[in-house]
């Protein structure tokens, strides 16, 4: 049988920062590329964001960060997927993240790092190329 | 023979670079401005322009504007905690910055105390972490507050860290009346576009006329509101959106004061509005010339103020954080430079030029120099500020101010129609504006109509090499530890008595500032006062729509 299924995508805005505007205009770009798009909004902790992975069972989770909060709520958000069995499912992050960054937050198993200024197919393409199931 | 010139540049059958020309706003521009267009809008000298400091004010405010004093050069500042902040400040005002403007920390900025767990990761990264009173002391320490002006960019919490400013210069020795600044408290705009609200919007207006009346009395040199557009193009909006947005925000604040039972003229010289400025050139500067001559004839007109002061739009502008790339972010100074000519051309009386480095990280103390020294080079060097309104009277200009004026009178209608700004809101009118233009600009982007250098066009991929600002993570667990220390210390059965006159006031209709300053005396968090007003408030939720 030929798998038909969208690719489900969760589009994020972890802690209190309010730039919503690149995660907004992602979001309607993964939807343009033909994919199934949930923004969750803003403001939400680790555990909110669990919880709708747990519901929504995406097979992607992309990030949206610019408070300079990142190093603190991924390895939290990773851990606390893990903790619930979700193992599955990439994890994508993009906003200002300085390079130096990165490795840390490979190492917690983020992808991507896709700052201002990235096309938008680019971040589609990632989303496609990547998935884990 | 200027007859055959003018009729082959006019002629359209020439190869030109793109078939159409738009600006940011989507105005189609035509090849070539002529008398004639001024006179297809029946342009008329005094009516439409005026004398600067006379109404409608298009020239400008103030009868001599640069010639008299130059624009207040305020650069947005604040990270990590009270102590580090105050030592910028200190470096700012020795480099010759005539006014502070503080950035508060996320956490400050929603009223969340340090050790909550949704402040986890955010404590002094966007801007200066504040707890208490113990932080707005350290974070003044040195600075005399009866002589210098301080703008706080703050919404929600606006009541509380006016409280908190008040209370700091009293420590200082400063009566109320001496104080000169702005707070932000334009919540409005946090609706639309910036999102840090708490409180849902009825009670956010009602803290709000609250400032507005406890200023008018006691702190009459203070600016109440900030009226902000800034944040409705950063997330995304054009110049039109931005000027109409801002303006009808304006409009409903205007309206609560009066339905408050005030007289329009007692609180309307108080109101400030903050703008962004773009990178298209003449389209900001018709933007800005725009703004003040609809708030002119609309504070004239519909609201029957009689004092010029009430009608006249003061501005704060900031360059365009959204329009700074991470690809070679030297380039930056070079957008900020016209971007701040831009408001300097277009009358601003205080402008924040943003650091080159702010795509990347918060900035640098170079990159903040750099900045500030741009403004200056602007004000000293140019010669732009030897003379008011110089581009009055450009054909493309006035023509350009006038289409400005026009679509943001048709968004005016369309949010009436709407019932008003607050409904509008709750029907996600202007976030979904928002929405569509900042897709179709990123769209446009990746379709190269518009070309941003180094970023979709001239690209050269090289590895970035600009020092960037980190905040240290020890910052967070002092600041914690500080507040913990606060609250033992503290005479914590007096502060309760105070949350609960407060959360007892703010059942009935009084104005609650004068309970927010008792609170705020006695060391109350700005959490804890945040908290005690939910419980009689209740909270905002706003629905994800993309």
């Amino acid at each position: 049988m030929v798998n038909q299924r969208k690719i489900k995508v969760l589009v994020c805005k972890p802690g209190l920062d309010g730039h919503d505007r690149g995660a907004k205009v992602l979001a309607r770009a993964l939807r343009d590329a033909g994919m199934e798009v949930i923004y969750t909004g803003l403001h939400q902790t680790p555990d909110d964001i669990v919880q709708t992975v747990i519901q929504e069972d995406p097979d992607a989770i992309m990030l949206s960060m610019l408070s300079g909060a990142h190093n603190a709520l991924c390895p939290v958000i990773m851990e606390k997927l893990k903790e619930n069995g979700i193992d599955d499912v990439l994890v994508g992050i993009g906003g200002i993240i300085p390079d130096e960054d990165k490795t840390f937050l490979e190492k917690h198993g983020l992808k991507g790092f896709y700052g201002p200024g990235t096309e938008l197919k680019t971040i589609v393409e990632f989303v496609k190329n990547n998935l884990k199931r | 023979m200027t007859e055959i010139d003018e009729k082959e540049t006019l002629r359209p059958t020439k190869e030109e670079r793109k078939k159409i020309f738009r600006n940011l706003s989507d105005i189609e521009i035509k090849r070539l401005y002529t008398s004639k267009d001024l006179d297809d809008l029946n342009f008329n000298y005094p009516m439409d322009l005026g004398e600067p400091g006379k109404f409608p004010f298009t020239r400008g405010v103030y009868p001599t504007m640069y010639r008299g004093r130059l624009w207040t050069m305020r650069q947005f500042a604040g990270f990590g905690n009270a102590q580090q902040t105050n030592q910028r400040y200190k470096f700012l005002l020795e480099h010759g910055q005539t006014g502070l403007s503080v950035a508060f920390s996320l956490h400050t900025i929603y009223g969340i105390e340090a050790d909550d767990e949704k402040a986890l990761g955010e404590i002094g990264k966007e801007g200066v972490s504040i707890d208490t009173l113990e932080d707005m002391e350290t974070l003044f320490n040195g600075i005399n507050l009866s002589k210098i002006s301080t703008s706080m960019t703050i919404n929600a919490p606006a009541s509380m860290l006016l409280a908190l400013y008040i209370v700091t210069a009293e420590k200082q020795g400063h009566t109320p009346d001496k104080l000169r600044g702005t707070i932000q408290n334009d919540i409005l705009k946090e609706y639309i576009a910036q999102k840090s609200w708490v409180f849902p919007p009825e009670p956010s207006m009602r803290l709000i006329i609250d400032t507005i009346e406890y200023c008018t009395k006691y702190v009459p040199q203070w600016y109440t509101i900030s009226i902000s557009g800034y944040h409705i193009r950063e997330a995304g909006s054009t110049a039109v959106q931005e000027l109409a947005f801002t303006l009808a925000d304006g409009f409903a604040y205007v309206e609560a004061a009066i339905e408050r039972g005030f007289n329009v003229d007692e609180f309307a010289p108080r109101l400030s509005f903050f703008f962004n400025s773009h990178n298209n050139f003449f389209e900001e500067i018709a933007k800005f010339r725009a703004a003040r001559r609809i708030w002119a004839k609309r504070m004239k007109n519909r609201y029957g103020a009689k004092k010029p002061e009430s009608m006249r739009l003061r501005f704060h502008t900031q360059t365009a954080g959204v329009s700074l790339t991470a690809q070679e972010p030297e380039n930056n100074i070079v957008r900020v430079t016209l971007q701040g000519l831009a408001a300097v051309l277009g009358g601003t009386q205080s402008l924040h030029t943003n650091s080159f480095d702010e795509a990347l990280c918060l900035p640098t103390e170079k990159a903040a120099k750099i900045a500030l020294r741009t403004q200056q080079i602007i004000a000293e060097e140019s010669g732009v500020a030897d003379t008011i309104d110089p581009l009055a009277g450009s054909y493309y200009v006035e023509w350009l101010t006038n289409k400005m004026e026009e679509e943001a009178e048709a968004y005016f209608e369309k949010i009436e129609e709407l019932g008003g700004v607050i409904p509008a809101i709750k029907a996600n009118f202007f976030q979904r504006e928002i929405a569509n233009a900042s897709y179709k600009y990123q769209k446009e982007i990746e379709n190269k109509e518009r070309i941003i250098v180094g970023v979709n066009d001239y690209i050269q991929r090289e590895p970035c090499s600009t020092p960037l600002l980190k905040i240290d993570e020890k910052i967070a667990q002092e600041q914690i530890q500080k507040l913990y220390k606060i609250k033992k210390t503290r005479d914590n059965k007096k502060l309760k008595e105070k949350i609960n006159s407060l959360k007892e006031a703010a059942r009935g209709t009084e104005n609650l500032m004068p309970y927010i300053i008792d609170c705020v005396r006695e060391y109350a968090s700005i959490g804890e006062i945040i908290n005690a007003l939910k419980e009689v408030f209740g909270i905002y939720q706003e629905d994800s729509i993309f």
